[in-house]
C-alpha cells in the first residue's frame, strides 16, 4: 500500500513538473500583462505631454510622441508668454494662467504642514496611549477609533462651515487645518508600532533615573524613527493627493494646490475640448515629486500597506 | 499641592520640569493634548453638528432655521436621491467584485513565481497617484475621438465607444478607472495574507492527490477570511464614497447618469441653491449605510477570527 502510493506520488510529481515549467510561463505572462496594464498608461502621459500640441490630433495613433518637444512643459511651467503663442497653435490651447509653479508651491506647502503636524502630534498622543497611565485614556481612545468609521463628506460640511466662520476660505491655514493636529488612523497607526517596542530599555532607563519624558525623547522616539518615517510619507502623499477639500477652501489661484488646478485647467480651453498637451505635462508635473519619493521610499511604503492589513 | 508645585519651580526651573516629565498622568494628558483638540474641534463636535444642521433649513446667508425632519422629507421625496443611491449601489457592485477577483488573481500568481519588491513596488504605483490624476488619464485614454483606446477598438472592428459619454457606460467606465487605480493595492493586501498561510498545509493536500484548484478553495480562500474581510470592508467603504474620479470624468452626467449620493450632496452644497440641510442629512443617511454594511460583513465574515488558531 506505502509502495503503490510512492510510486504514485513519483509520477505525480514528474508530471507536476512538467505542468509547473507550463504552468510557469502562463504565469509570467500574465504578470508581464499585469505590468503593461499598469504602466502603460504612465507612458501614454509622458508620451502626450511631449507631443507637439498641433500634432495631437492628427497623430493620435502614433506611439511616440510626434515632432518631440518641450513646449508644453515650458507652457504649463511659465516659462512661455501665452500671448506669444498665435496662429493655428493658439486655438486648441488653453487660455488659462498657466503657473504651474504657483500650484507645485502651494502642493509642497499643504503637504509639507499636514506631514510635519500630523506626524508629530499623532506620534506624541499614541505614544501616551501606548505607555502612560492618565485619566478617560481608554474611553478617549475609543472615541478616536469611533472617529475612523465616520465617513469624509459627513465632516466636510460642518468643517467647511467652521472655516468660513473663521474667515480662513481660500487660504492655507483653511486647506490644513482639519488634519494638521491628528486623524484617527496616524494615531493608530503610531500606538500599534509603540505597543510592539519592547519594554526593557524604557524600563532600564527609568531605573538609572531618567524622567518619563527623557525616556520618551531619548529611548522610545529614537527608536519610532523608520514608523514616523513611514507615517510621514503616507500623509505626505495623502495630503498631496486630496482633492475635495482643497477644491472646497482653496480655490482662489494664490492658494490653489495642483489637483484643483489640473481640473480647472481641464475646463479652459477656448474650443471646449481639452489642451491635452498642456494637461498632460501638467499632470507630469505634478507626479514627479510622489514618483521620486516612491523611487526613494518604496519599499518602506509597501511594507506599510502589508503591515495595514493586519493591524 | 499646587502651592508645593509653585514653590519648587520656584526653586529651580529643572525640578518642575522633571515633576512633569515623571507625572504619568500630567505627561500623559499634555502629549494628547494636540491631537484632543483636533479630534474635538474637527471630528467630534463637526460629527454632532452635522446632525443638527439636518434639521435646520440654511443657505449659510441667513440664520438656520429649525424645520424637524423636513429634510429627510425632502430626500425620500426627491427622485433625483433615489437615483444617486441607485447609481452609488451599481458603482459598488461594478467595483469591487472585479477589483477583488483580479487582486486575488494577481496575489496568488506573485506568490507563486515571484517575491519581488520591486514588482509590488510598481503593481501600487497607480493607488500612489492622485484621484483627479488617475481620472484625467482615463478620460483622454477613453476619449470618444483622440483617445487610444477608441482608435484601438476602432481598428480591431469592435467599433468606438462612447464610455464616460454613455449614460449606460458611464459607471462601468469609472468602475473601470477605479479597479486600475486599486487593483494592485489590493493585490499586496493579499499577498501578505498569503504569506501567513503554513507552507505544511499545501504539502500535506498535496500528499493526499489534492488538485491545484482543490488547494485554493479548500486551503487559501478559507485562510484568506481575515485579510479578505479587512479588504473588503475598507474597500466597500471606500467605494460608497467615490467622488473625484466623478467630478473630474464626468460631472455626475450624463444626465444624472453617473450622479452618486457624494456627487448628489456636493451639488446640494455648492452647485443648486445652497442647501445645507439637505446635504447633512443626505450625509447621514450615507452614515447609516455605510454603517450597516460594515457590521453585516463583519458579521458575515467573523472577521475578528482566524482559522489558523484552530490550526496552530
Amino acid at each position: 500500500m506505502a509502495v503503490v502510493s510512492q510510486g504514485k506520488l513519483k509520477t505525480d510529481l514528474q508530471n507536476e513538473g512538467r505542468l509547473a515549467d507550463w504552468g510557469r510561463y502562463v504565469t509570467w505572462a500574465l504578470i508581464g500583462l499585469m505590468l503593461f496594464i499598469t504602466l502603460f498608461p504612465f507612458y501614454w502621459v509622458l508620451r502626450t505631454a511631449l507631443t507637439d500640441p498641433t500634432s495631437i490630433f492628427a497623430h493620435a495613433d502614433e506611439l511616440l510622441p510626434h515632432n518631440a518637444t518641450l513646449f508644453n512643459f515650458q507652457r504649463v511651467l511659465g516659462m512661455v508668454d501665452p500671448a506669444s503663442v498665435v496662429g493655428q497653435k493658439a486655438s486648441n490651447l488653453s487660455a488659462g494662467t498657466l503657473n504651474f509653479w504657483i500650484y507645485l508651491r502651494n502642493s509642497f506647502l499643504v503637504s509639507g504642514i499636514i506631514m510635519f503636524g500630523q506626524t508629530l502630534f499623532s506620534s506624541m498622543a499614541a505614544y501616551a496611549f501606548a505607555r502612560l497611565k492618565f485619566p478617560f485614556r481608554d474611553k478617549i481612545f475609543f472615541a478616536y477609533l469611533c472617529g475612523l468609521l465616520v465617513p469624509g463628506i459627513v465632516l466636510f460640511i460642518p468643517n467647511f462651515v467652521l472655516i468660513r466662520q473663521l474667515g480662513w476660505i481660500g487660504t492655507i491655514q483653511g486647506i490644513v487645518a482639519p488634519s494638521f493636529l491628528m486623524t484617527p488612523f496616524s494615531v493608530f497607526f503610531m500606538r500599534q508600532f509603540f505597543l510592539s517596542l519592547s519594554k526593557d530599555l524604557e524600563e532600564a532607563a527609568l531605573l538609572d533615573g531618567s524622567t518619563l519624558f527623557g525616556v520618551f525623547w531619548r529611548i522610545s522616539l529614537p527608536l519610532m524613527r523608520g514608523p514616523m518615517l513611514t507615517l510621514g510619507l503616507l500623509t505626505f502623499i495623502g495630503a498631496w493627493n486630496e482633492y475635495l477639500w482643497p477644491f472646497l477652501v482653496g480655490r482662489d489661484e494664490n492658494v490653489r494646490v495642483l489637483t484643483v488646478a489640473l481640473n480647472v485647467f481641464k475646463s479652459q480651453t477656448p474650443q471646449g475640448t481639452p489642451d491635452w498637451a498642456g494637461l498632460m505635462a501638467g499632470t507630469v508635473v505634478s507626479i514627479v515629486p510622489t514618483i521620486l519619493l516612491f523611487m526613494f521610499f518604496g519599499r518602506r511604503i509597501v511594507d506599510s500597506i502589508q503591515f495595514s492589513g493586519f493591524k | 499641592m499646587a502651592a508645593q508645585a509653585r514653590v519648587s519651580q520656584s526653586q529651580s526651573g529643572l525640578s518642575w520640569l522633571s515633576r512633569v516629565g515623571n507625572n504619568q498622568a500630567l505627561l500623559g494628558l499634555l502629549f494628547i493634548l494636540p491631537s484632543l483638540i483636533g479630534f474635538i474641534v474637527f471630528f467630534a463636535i463637526p460629527a454632532i453638528r452635522s446632525i443638527f444642521i439636518s434639521f435646520t433649513q440654511w443657505n449659510l446667508l441667513s440664520d438656520a432655521k429649525y424645520i424637524g425632519l423636513d429634510n429627510y422629507k425632502t430626500l425620500i421625496a426627491d427622485a433625483r436621491f433615489w437615483n444617486a443611491l441607485k447609481v452609488t449601489v451599481l458603482y459598488v457592485l461594478w467595483n469591487i467584485p472585479i477589483q477583488t477577483v483580479l487582486a486575488i488573481a494577481i496575489a496568488v500568481l506573485m506568490e507563486k513565481v515571484a517575491n519581488s519588491a520591486m514588482l509590488r513596488g510598481i503593481l501600487i504605483l497607480p493607488w500612489l497617484m492622485p484621484n483627479v490624476v488617475v481620472a484625467l488619464l482615463f478620460v483622454w485614454l477613453l476619449d470618444p475621438t483622440l483617445g487610444l483606446i477608441n482608435i484601438f477598438l476602432q481598428a480591431i472592428g469592435v467599433g468606438k465607444q462612447g464610455f464616460f459619454g454613455d449614460p449606460n457606460q458611464a459607471v462601468a467606465s469609472i468602475a473601470a478607472v477605479n479597479i486600475w487605480r486599486h487593483m494592485g493595492y489590493t493585490a499586496i493586501l493579499i499577498f501578505a495574507g498569503l504569506k501567513t498561510i503554513p507552507q505544511s498545509l499545501y504539502e500535506a493536500a498535496r500528499v493526499d492527490g489534492a488538485t491545484a484548484a482543490r488547494q485554493f478553495w479548500s486551503i487559501t480562500l478559507p485562510l484568506l477570511r481575515p485579510i479578505l474581510a479587512f479588504v473588503l470592508i475598507t474597500s466597500v467603504v471606500g467605494s460608497f464614497q467615490i467622488f473625484d474620479t466623478i467630478a473630474v470624468a464626468t460631472e455626475g452626467g450624463p444626465a444624472g447618469a453617473s450622479r452618486t449620493i457624494i456627487y448628489y450632496i456636493y451639488e446640494q452644497v455648492f452647485e443648486r441653491r445652497i442647501n445645507m440641510g439637505v446635504a447633512t442629512a443626505a450625509s447621514a443617511v450615507l452614515f447609516l449605510i455605510l454603517v450597516s454594511v460594515t457590521a453585516i460583513q463583519t458579521f458575515y465574515f467573523r472577521a475578528g477570527q482566524s482559522d489558523l488558531a484552530d490550526y496552530s
